[in-house]
């Protein structure tokens, strides 16, 4: 683990995206573009209760059809497959690509119909008729975390998935000894990363070969052992094409039970078969929604602004199913204190059932939320004492020659500089006359306002959180892989392991491997071989490609480098240590060389030359292992992440008192994330975090009534930021090297969404602090901030106007 | 029933259920699946097509509706194969996409915007990708390309070739 000294050639230089190029054309290939001679096509039979017994299913009127060839329910599945995986360890909570026997949220899917076209299958999917029995049924967190609300798997006697407390630190002393103490709840409300390609897949059975062929929009770690084990296959019967591109993710395209149906019924048919959600099945039933948490905090601190312990209850509703949803309460355990000193932490993770729509993880993995309580606790401290929420932060900082900073949680921070990054945007935003700009528009009788936020991007995950949330799971790596192929006439071919959403995945392995071997990153081949072909990877979640790919790249093209020496030295005749790589050239210390071309024909052709017991051929592979990732959890501890970024937000938001319409005003960013690899793809990933946290403060929730109907079920109710709503943002970048990995680099996948929406949820209270009014909950629509503005009082009635 | 389209420049002729849309139409029967499926619900944009040079929503209108308009997609964009035209060249250059779902809307909303308007401000721009939903870039990237485009446009500028060479040796 070396950072890289001398100057880097391509590395953090400003080179085009090369993935760009065929997308600016129109030529991604997206699961929908795949068409297979033959193919079949699913729609689904949506419930129309949130819970329900299913008495009766009657496909007749359905089946009667011309071009129908397949009703099929969950009572037929559940014979033929696995129950779908859970994260804890929770057997009576069974899932199933379909509603076995009962429906456990309204949209859940009851039968899967099968046609020659989607449009007949639509047309069929309404002529099956369901008979159902009404049952009992829970949407609120808090009910169902009582002992006696109506459980959702009444098999598993509870709603409640996961309740644990931990306590890190001397936690009762702290808040003894502390000056003064503060509780709140904020509530983040429930919102998703909703992409613009809603999921899908196609799968192909070849029972001759006994393989099944898996096109799908998928950003999922261990995909296909997951279909295998849940088709009851071997994992080699799988086979996923990871040459798909997938239309934006941000953690949600994980739909494993889509992909499970699809391939049963590729098998029971003889046909391929697709099923690609509709926008109504997206947002209903993708399984595909965020987290929905309720944070009861309370905060010890002294009277000069140090925050000296925290107690956070933290109550998420996952919806009718498990899955993976409750460890996005164990994320946020690895940056639990945020860049901040605290000594202690209790922390209640509780994580219950509901008859909505099942949770599925969504950029940030939780941290996001997390970032919103704990920001929302400084910015209360400093309200309470009356101090600047810029200077508390200051005070609380860990400082930059306190790294490696162990927090009390488990998790060492690598590197960082917060008070410098704080510094930097200041004196860009020109905080005075930001601050004179507030208060002019305070005096024009608008509500103005400025946020703040600091926070982490906790960065090249290992999953970490498994073992910590679940006693029997022994997860120590979250491995990633890299294989590098030089052919004989020179050229470089390398690899990446899983599908890509947009990340520039390509562009990070090309440019890796092009600093290392020094040859222009654009003549590199980029391959996704199919995942019967390939090295293991764990997709690109939690922040952890440059980390984990471009690593396992530079690893790579370091051994092809190594040989490629080794080959040069012996051929002529010099010790290794005294041969110079340069260029692709191997030169000697009294000045002769080898080329290129000469090596590689040497290590394709010429085994006779080549040193004693070299391999012939030039390719290498490197599987990565996650820095760091090497114990399991200790006493409640445990190393979360390798690396942590830093982003610090400084935003001015106005609202006319009349309209409550937030406008923002004025968005600065500094962003540190170590050496950067791609700037263009790091700007933009901050961009987009942004737009996406902008979203979930102010525009988006999946909003259900008292009846368990989702609300929001289309884009004209549930509102996406477009170009009118997303502000220009000013960056402002610094580089705190990790000293973990390969080339300096941290992760930016999730960052400006870790902390706009506490940043945006601050600058609003800041404007409406005047009127004595907190916000608390997100999203912050339009409607409430008026609302609340009207019935506050008097700045200004509808009848002066 | 048979209805006559005019395509990239091409009349095709192609035979559809009335219900069909435009949107399924050209990806289906026509194969240009450039043109993407978002909401089908005429909010996301995903499913921009120029029709006589006007951006709409191809999944808002059937293929019977399109008779007689010249109907462009993003596969009509480019000049030739392997060589962009000038908005595209300026989305890489400024990285205005990430996964790339968007981006045949989203050049299409430019190039009706830049056939009109030579010199867009910012707000012009905003409005004119305002129908356009993108989810991954926050905008910001996709302005610059199109202001980038604009300039370029306007100096009757030709994009410098695309350095991707694959004629040079490695060394």
């Amino acid at each position: 683990m070396n950072a890289v000294e001398s100057k880097t050639k391509f590395v953090s230089t400003d080179r085009r995206v090369r993935e760009d190029r065929r997308f600016v054309v129109g030529r991604g290939r997206y699961v929908a573009d795949i068409d297979l001679p033959g193919m079949l096509h699913v729609a689904l039979v949506a419930a129309q209760h949130p819970a329900a017994r299913i008495v009766s299913i009657d496909a007749s009127r359905a089946l009667a059809l011309p071009g129908v060839h397949k009703v099929l329910t969950g009572a037929e599945l559940v014979e033929a497959v696995n129950p779908l995986m859970n994260g804890l360890e929770t057997p009576q909570v069974r899932r199933f690509p379909l509603a076995v026997g009962q429906v456990r949220y309204a949209g859940e899917w009851v039968a899967a119909v099968v046609a020659d076209t989607r449009a007949l299958a639509e047309d069929a999917a309404e002529r099956v008729k369901v008979e159902y029995e009404k049952l009992g049924f829970v949407i609120d967190a808090e009910e169902a975390y009582t002992p006696q609300s109506t459980p959702v798997h009444p098999e598993h006697g509870s709603n409640v998935l996961l309740d644990k407390t931990f306590v890190w630190g001397e936690v009762e002393r702290h808040f003894a000894e502390a000056d003064q103490q503060l509780s709140f709840r904020v509530v983040w409300g429930r919102n998703s990363t909703v992409p613009i390609e809603t999921f899908g897949v196609v799968a192909s059975w070849d029972p001759w070969q006994e393989v099944l062929d898996v096109w799908a929009s998928i950003q999922m770690p261990k995909y296909s052992d997951q279909i295998a084990r849940s088709l009851r296959l071997p994992g080699n019967s799988i086979r996923v094409h990871q040459d798909v591109d997938v239309g934006g993710s941000y953690g949600v395209k994980r739909g494993i039970k889509h992909s499970v149906l699809v391939g049963h019924l590729a098998r029971a048919l003889g046909r391929p078969v697709r099923l690609i959600e509709d926008r109504l099945e997206n947002m209903r039933a993708g399984d595909a929604h965020g987290p929905e948490r309720i944070f009861d905090v309370d905060v010890a601190f002294n009277a000069d602004g140090i925050v000296r312990s925290m107690k956070m209850r933290a109550l998420d509703n996952v919806g009718a199913y498990a899955g993976r949803a409750p460890f996005q309460l164990g994320k946020p355990i690895g940056a639990i204190v945020g860049p901040y000193k605290i000594e202690s932490v209790q922390y209640q993770a509780i994580s219950v059932t509901t008859n909505k729509t099942v949770q599925e993880a969504v950029r940030g993995f939780g941290q996001a939320p997390t970032n919103y309580a704990i920001e929302t606790a400084i910015d209360r401290v400093a309200e309470t004492l009356g101090l600047d929420r810029i200077e508390i932060r200051r005070r609380n900082f860990i400082r930059h020659d306190e790294f490696p900073y162990l927090i009390p949680s488990g998790s060492t921070y690598d590197s960082g500089d917060y008070h410098t990054v704080v510094d930097k945007v200041l004196a860009h935003a020109g905080y005075d006359d930001l601050v004179a700009e507030r208060d002019r528009l305070r005096a024009e009788g608008m509500l103005a306002g400025i946020g703040i936020a600091a926070c982490l991007e906790p960065s090249g995950g290992n999953s970490s959180f498994e073992p910590l949330l679940n006693d029997k799971n022994t997860t120590s790596t979250w491995m990633d892989s890299c294989r590098i192929m030089v052919d004989a006439l020179g050229t470089v071919t390398a690899t990446v392991h899983t599908t890509s959403s947009g990340q520039g995945h390509e562009t990070l392995v090309a440019t890796v491997v092009g600093e290392v071997l020094q040859i222009d990153p654009d003549l590199i081949r980029i391959v996704r071989p199919d995942t019967l072909s390939s090295l293991p990877s764990n997709s690109p979640v939690g922040s952890r490609m440059a980390i984990m790919l471009g690593g396992a790249a530079f690893k790579a093209a370091e051994k092809v480098k190594a040989k490629m020496v080794a080959i040069a030295a012996h051929a002529m005749g010099v010790p290794i240590e005294t041969a110079n790589y340069v260029d692709g050239t191997v030169r000697t210390a009294d000045g002769r060389e080898m080329a290129w071309e000469a090596i590689v024909n040497m290590a394709h052709r010429q085994f006779h030359a080549l040193p004693e017991g070299m391999d012939p051929g030039l390719a290498s592979d490197h599987i990565m292992q996650v820095p760091t990732g090497v114990q399991l959890p200790k006493d409640d501890k445990v190393q979360m992440y390798p690396c942590h970024s830093f982003e610090f937000h400084l935003i001015l938001v106005a609202i006319d008192p009349l309209l409550g319409k937030p406008e923002i005003r004025r968005y600065v960013i500094g962003h540190d994330c170590g050496t950067v690899i791609n700037p263009h793809i790091v700007r933009g990933m901050t961009l987009g975090g942004i737009a996406h946290g902008l979203g979930a403060a102010l525009l988006e929730e999946f909003a259900y009534d008292a009846e368990g109907q989702l609300l929001t079920q289309s884009f004209m109710d549930y509102l996406l930021p477009s170009s009118h709503e997303v502000p220009d943002v000013e960056i402002v970048h610094h580089c705190t090297p990790s000293p973990l990995t390969v080339l300096g680099q941290k992760g930016s996948g999730e960052s400006g969404y870790l902390g706009s929406p506490a940043a945006i949820s601050g600058a609003i209270n800041d404007a409406v602090r005047p009127l004595g009014i907190h916000f608390t909950r997100l999203p912050m629509r339009i409607s409430a901030i008026s609302d609340a503005i009207a019935e506050a009082g008097p700045t200004m009635t509808q009848e002066e106007i | 029933m048979s209805v006559e389209l005019k395509v990239n420049g091409r009349a095709v002729t192609v035979d559809v259920e009335p219900r069909t849309t435009l949107l399924d139409c050209v990806r289906d029967e026509l194969g240009l699946k450039g043109t993407h499926a978002g909401c089908e619900h005429g909010v996301c944009g995903a499913c921009t097509v120029l029709l006589d040079g006007q951006p709409t929503r191809s999944c808002l209108m059937f293929a019977v509706q399109a008779d007689g308009y010249e109907i462009t997609t993003i596969e009509g964009v480019a000049p030739q194969a392997g060589e962009l035209d000038v908005i595209q060249d300026a989305f890489c250059e400024a990285h205005g996409l990430q996964c790339g779902f968007c981006t045949s809307g989203m050049i299409l909303a430019a190039r009706s915007l830049l056939e009109r308007e030579a010199s867009p401000t910012v707000e012009d721009i905003r409005e004119a990708i305002s129908g356009n939903i993108c989810r991954c870039t926050g905008y910001g990237q996709i302005i610059e390309a199109i202001q980038l485009a604009a300039e370029r446009m306007r100096g009757q500028n030709a994009p410098a070739s695309p350095s991707l060479s694959r004629t040079e040796a490695v060394r």
